[in-house]
C-alpha cells in the first residue's frame, strides 16, 4: 500500500518536473524565436521541411474531406429540401472545425512526430551538445527555427486544407448530384461571416499550431538519449499533441461559439 | 628565488576537491588535478569511472556538487550563461563519436562554428576551412557527408572543427578507441602535433595506455572516484603501487579483482535460491 502511494507521488513529481523543463524551455524557445527574425534564411529552410512537404497530405485529406462532407450533407439536407444551402453546411464545418483539427492532427502525425524524431536522433548522437561546447545554443540555432517554422506553416496549411475541402464539395455536390452552381457559391458567400468563421478558424489554428510545435519539439529535446527513448518520444509527440488539440478545440469552441 | 619562478607551474585547468554524484552513485569523491598550459595531459582509468563526465565538468555542462573547476581564473559553475558561452568559445571538445551536425557536408560542418561566431566573408571562411582540413589531412573529402566517413575520418573532421576558432584548449574523449592501427597513428600524430604547432594544451580521456604514454606529458590515473596516480608516463611505469601496475600492464587480476563481488563460489553452487 506503501509502496503504491511512493509510486503515485513519484510520478507525480516526475509530472510536475516535466512540466516545469517544458515551460522553461518554451520560454527559451521563445526568446530565441526573436533572434531568428535577423536570421531568415534558417527559418525558411525549415519552412521547406516543415510545410511544404506536409502540403501534399493535406492537399489529398482536404479533398477527400471536402467530397464526403459534400456526400453525406446532401443526403440529410435533401431531406429537408434544403440542398442549396450544402454550400455553407460544407464550408461553415470546415472553415470553423474540420479545417484547423484534422490539419493540426496531420501536422503532428506527419510533420511533428518528424521533428521529435529529428531532434531526439541528434541528442542520441551528441549533436546538441557538440553544439553547446561550441559555443552555440541548440534551443536557438536548431529549435527556434523550426518553432517559428511551424507556426506560420500550420495557419497556412490550415487555409489550403479548407480551400480545397470547399472545392471537394463543390465537385460532389454540384458536379456530381446537381447542387445549383451558383445557389452553391452564393449562399457561402452570404452565411460565412469573415470575422465569426474564418478568424475563429484561423486563431484555432494558430493555437494548435503552438501547441503542436512546443510538444513536437520539446519531446525531442527531452528524450532519454537511446533508441528506445526516441521512439518513446515520437509516440508521446502524436498521442500528446492530438489530446491537446481535440480538448483545446472543444475549449475554444466553447469560448467562440458556445455564448458561455 | 628564482628558481621558485622557473618551477612555478602555469597551470591552466584546476580541479580542486570536486565531487560530483549522479543519484546515489557517487562518481567523483574530493578529486583535485591541475593541468599544465602548453602540455599534453592523460586521465585515464578503468571504464566507467566517469571521465567522460569530468570533461562535461569541465565544459560547464554539468554542475559540481562539491569543489571547482576553473580555466584560466575563471570558475567554471558560477559563470553567466554568457559568460559561460564565451569560455566555450576558447574550448575545444572532441567526442567519442565525433557529434558531426549530419544534414551537413565536411566542409559546412568545419565552417559551422566559424559562421555561427564570426561575420566573415565568404571567401576568408573558404581559406580557413580548407587551412584546417588541410592540417587534418582531409582537404579532399571537403564534399563528403558525415555518413560517407569512417570512423576515423570522423574524428579528424571534428578536430578541423574543434580547432576552426583556434581555441587554447582541445579535450578529447576517448581519441583512440575502436580505430584501426593507421588511423590510430594518424591521430597519436596529429594530437601531439596540433599540440605543439598551435600552442594549445590537450587533455586526453583514455583507457589506452600505450598510446596515451606515447603521446602524453603527464598522466592522472583516475579509479572509483578519486586520483590513485599521477606523474609523467616515466614514472607511473616505474611506480611501486600494485594498482598503478596492474592497470599499466593490463594484468587481469590483482588490487582490481577479476571477479565482481560475490559470495564464495562452491557455497553459491551447493545454494538454492
Amino acid at each position: 500500500m506503501v509502496e503504491k502511494l511512493q509510486q503515485l507521488g513519484q510520478r507525480t513529481l516526475e509530472l510536475f518536473e516535466k512540466l516545469g523543463r517544458s515551460s522553461l524551455f518554451l520560454l527559451q524557445t521563445l526568446m530565441g524565436t526573436l533572434e531568428m527574425l535577423l536570421r531568415p534564411r534558417l527559418v525558411i529552410a525549415q519552412l521547406h521541411s516543415v510545410g511544404v512537404r506536409t502540403f501534399l497530405i493535406i492537399i489529398v485529406s482536404g479533398l477527400f474531406i471536402g467530397m464526403v462532407l459534400g456526400l453525406q450533407g446532401f443526403t440529410t439536407l435533401s431531406d429537408f429540401g434544403a440542398e442549396e444551402s450544402l454550400g455553407v453546411m460544407v464550408a461553415a464545418s470546415l472553415v470553423r472545425e474540420l479545417g484547423p483539427v484534422v490539419t493540426a492532427l496531420l501536422f503532428a502525425g506527419r510533420a511533428g512526430s518528424a521533428l521529435t524524431a529529428e531532434i531526439g536522433l541528434m541528442k542520441t548522437t551528441e549533436q546538441l551538445s557538440g553544439m553547446e561546447m561550441m559555443a552555440v545554443d541548440p534551443i536557438r540555432r536548431i529549435i527556434a527555427p523550426r518553432f517559428l517554422a511551424g507556426f506560420i506553416s500550420m495557419p497556412l496549411l490550415a487555409a489550403i486544407f479548407s480551400v480545397v475541402g470547399v472545392i471537394g464539395g463543390h465537385m460532389v455536390g454540384v458536379g456530381l448530384l446537381g447542387v445549383d452552381d451558383g445557389a452553391y457559391w452564393s449562399q457561402m458567400q452570404a452565411k460565412i461571416d469573415f470575422n465569426e468563421d474564418i478568424l475563429n478558424g484561423i486563431i484555432k489554428s494558430v493555437v494548435f499550431g503552438f501547441i503542436v510545435m512546443w510538444v513536437a519539439l520539446f519531446e525531442g529535446y527531452d528524450a532519454i538519449p537511446t533508441s528506445e527513448g526516441v521512439s518513446r518520444a515520437t509516440t508521446n509527440t502524436v498521442v500528446i499533441s492530438s489530446l491537446a488539440i481535440l480538448s483545446m478545440d472543444f475549449i475554444l469552441t466553447a469560448l467562440m461559439f458556445g455564448d458561455i | 628565488m628564482v628558481e621558485a619562478v622557473v618551477n612555478a607551474k602555469d597551470v591552466l585547468v584546476s580541479v580542486k576537491d570536486l565531487s560530483f554524484s549522479r543519484g546515489s552513485k557517487m562518481i567523483f569523491d574530493g578529486i583535485s588535478m591541475e593541468i599544465e598550459r602548453g602540455k599534453v595531459t592523460a586521465i585515464m582509468g578503468p571504464s566507467g569511472t566517469g571521465k567522460t563526465t569530468l570533461l562535461k565538468l569541465i565544459g560547464g555542462q554539468l554542475h559540481p556538487q562539491k569543489g571547482a573547476i576553473t580555466i584560466d581564473g575563471q570558475t567554471v559553475h558560477e559563470l553567466s550563461h554568457r559568460n559561460l558561452y564565451r569560455l566555450r568559445k576558447q574550448l575545444g571538445l572532441l567526442f567519442q563519436s565525433g557529434a558531426l551536425l549530419t544534414d551537413m557536408t565536411v566542409f559546412e560542418n568545419v565552417a559551422f562554428p566559424i559562421r555561427e561566431h564570426t561575420k566573415l566573408p565568404e571567401s576568408m571562411i573558404r581559406s580557413l576551412v580548407l587551412m584546417k582540413l588541410q592540417a587534418v589531412g582531409l582537404r579532399g573529402a571537403r564534399d563528403l557527408m558525415p555518413n560517407e566517413l569512417s570512423g576515423g575520418m570522423a574524428r579528424r573532421v571534428a578536430l578541423a572543427r574543434a580547432i576552426a576558432l583556434d581555441p587554447m584548449m582541445i579535450m578529447y574523449d576517448e581519441p583512440f578507441t575502436g580505430q584501426d592501427p593507421i588511423s590510430m597513428g594518424v591521430l597519436v600524430q596529429l594530437i601531439r602535433l596540433l599540440n605543439d604547432a598551435l600552442g594549445l594544451t590537450s587533455i586526453i580521456v583514455s583507457h589506452d595506455v600505450q598510446e596515451a604514454c606515447a603521446i602524453a606529458d603527464y598522466i592522472y590515473l583516475v579509479s572509483g572516484g578519486k586520483v590513485v596516480g599521477h606523474g609523467t608516463p616515466d614514472e607511473l611505469r616505474h611506480s611501486d603501487s600494485e594498482w598503478i601496475q596492474q592497470f599499466m600492464n593490463g594484468f587481469a587480476d590483482g588490487p582490481v579483482p577479476f571477479h565482481y563481488a560475490a559470495r564464495d563460489y562452491a557455497e553459491d553452487l551447493v545454494a538454492v535460491d
